[in-house]
């Protein structure tokens, strides 16, 4: 705080300045890169001693296209997401959140699930910070269903590799299952299934003071924004190589019908057994997305794959281990039950739309 | 000499924050004693919702992602 203050004000203003051009810059040349992302994939493959229209042809061009693809959104996004949520923090959202009726509350809840900063490694302080301010246990849980199954990583990836369509759709119904799955929870009036001492700080209410809220600058901001990028980045890129990798495979070797068999929507255990498969597979929607993309172009539903995607994401087992510090075995069966239904319904829904 | 607490579950994040403590007390030449808090019901009694987060002699001063080097000097120094 101190040593910005001591900058005489006309500098500060001038390097604020630089900071703006050098956003407003950085938007052109990304625009201008991302419209040379075909010719630049066609070049490449053209390179390799390979006939392009062989099945290794096709294989390689739909890398070299989709991961430069995919890496320069989410720069785009993550920086912007990472911009935005400078202005919402926890301490915010529960102030927003406590006290709020149901219903109103849970979908309040689930769209600041979006907007707040998360990490499932805090999902426990943050689970106990609300609870213990007031915010109804339906509430809670709408955030916490929200705040990793609606992210912009996944977002991003289904925009990219699968169309605005389906990623639009996976916002809508996202939210939906978060906000649906809140109310019902909170219907069921389970506050007594919470472990023992969390109820103690829950019936005690004393949360200590907040910290001092920190003034940030525009520039600042940028800065929080372009963390993001390099802390999301380092953790996904491995996965989306490699995803995309895979999905290249699928695209090019698969036969066309296998996976209409195996996941198409004719078979109704196939919905079923997708969120069933999603539960243990823990990896990021990075990882998993490339896949989907892949087994979508070769006949698997919309559904099933969803649901497999959903699932994965929203009901992983290490989040369960680190919540069975809060919720006792019980209430985790009926979060599990409640959202694995939700998910199931989405799954059935799409495969009897599309 | 200071007691600072750096509360978290054991993310990489928080290893990094703890050593930033260490490191920034050793190049100020401040005493200091730094506590690793990882128990859930502790960082929730201290009114952190996201890690991780400092206190120094008691008082919170930080929470949720890594601290800004030039704020942690000012308040090891404070």
């Amino acid at each position: 705080m101190t040593a910005r203050t001591e900058i005489d004000a006309p500098l500060q203003r001038r390097t604020d300045w630089i900071w703006h051009l050098g956003v407003v810059a950085f938007l052109a040349v990304w625009w201008l890169v991302y419209h040379q992302l075909i010719p630049f994939s066609e070049w490449i493959t053209a390179l390799f001693p390979i006939d392009r229209h062989s099945h290794t042809g096709e294989a390689i061009a739909f890398f070299f296209y989709d991961v430069p693809k995919v890496m320069m959104l989410l720069t785009l996004i993550v920086f912007a997401m990472g911009v935005v949520r400078s202005w919402f923090s926890p301490e915010k959202t529960r102030a927003l959140l406590s006290g709020k009726r149901e219903g109103v509350g849970n979908v309040l809840s689930a769209g600041l699930g979006i907007l707040t900063p998360f990490c499932s490694c805090s999902a426990v302080p943050l689970f106990i910070g609300f609870v213990s301010a007031g915010v109804p246990l339906g509430v809670t849980f709408s955030f916490l269903i929200a705040a990793p199954m609606v992210n912009e990583v996944a977002l991003v990836l289904l925009f990219g590799l699968v169309g605005w369509q389906v990623a639009v759709t996976y916002l809508g119904f996202g939210l939906g299952i978060a906000i649906v799955a809140g109310f019902v929870i909170g219907k069921m009036r389970l506050e007594g299934w919470l472990q023992d001492w969390v109820r103690d700080i829950h019936s005690g209410a004393d949360t200590p003071a907040a910290i001092d809220e920190e003034r940030l600058t525009m520039v600042d901001r940028y800065r929080l924004g372009i963390e993001a990028v390099r802390e999301i980045l380092a953790k996904v890129w491995m996965w989306i190589i490699l995803g995309i990798g895979m999905g290249a495979l699928i695209h090019g070797y698969v036969p066309e019908d296998m996976m209409a068999r195996i996941m198409g929507a004719d078979a109704w255990w196939s919905v079923p057994a997708a969120v069933v498969m999603g539960i243990p597979m823990y990896t990021n929607a990075a990882g998993v997305i490339p896949i989907v993309e892949a087994l979508l172009g070769k006949g698997a539903a919309l559904g099933t794959v969803l649901a497999f995607m959903m699932s994965v994401i929203a009901l992983s087992l290490p989040e369960m281990i680190i919540l069975k510090q809060v919720l006792t075995m019980r209430l985790i069966a009926v979060f599990v039950g409640v959202v694995g239904s939700g998910i199931l319904a989405v799954g059935f829904l799409f495969n009897l739309i599309f | 000499m200071k007691t600072v607490k750096v509360y978290g579950p054991g993310c990489k994040r928080c290893e990094t924050t703890e050593s930033m403590v260490k490191d920034t007390a050793a190049t100020l030449g401040i005493e200091i004693s730094v506590e690793k808090i990882s128990d859930p019901r502790e960082i929730a009694m201290a009114g952190i919702m996201s890690t991780p987060g400092i206190s120094v002699d008691g008082k919170l001063v930080h929470a949720g992602g890594l601290p800004d080097a030039a704020k942690l000097k000012d308040w090891l120094s404070a």
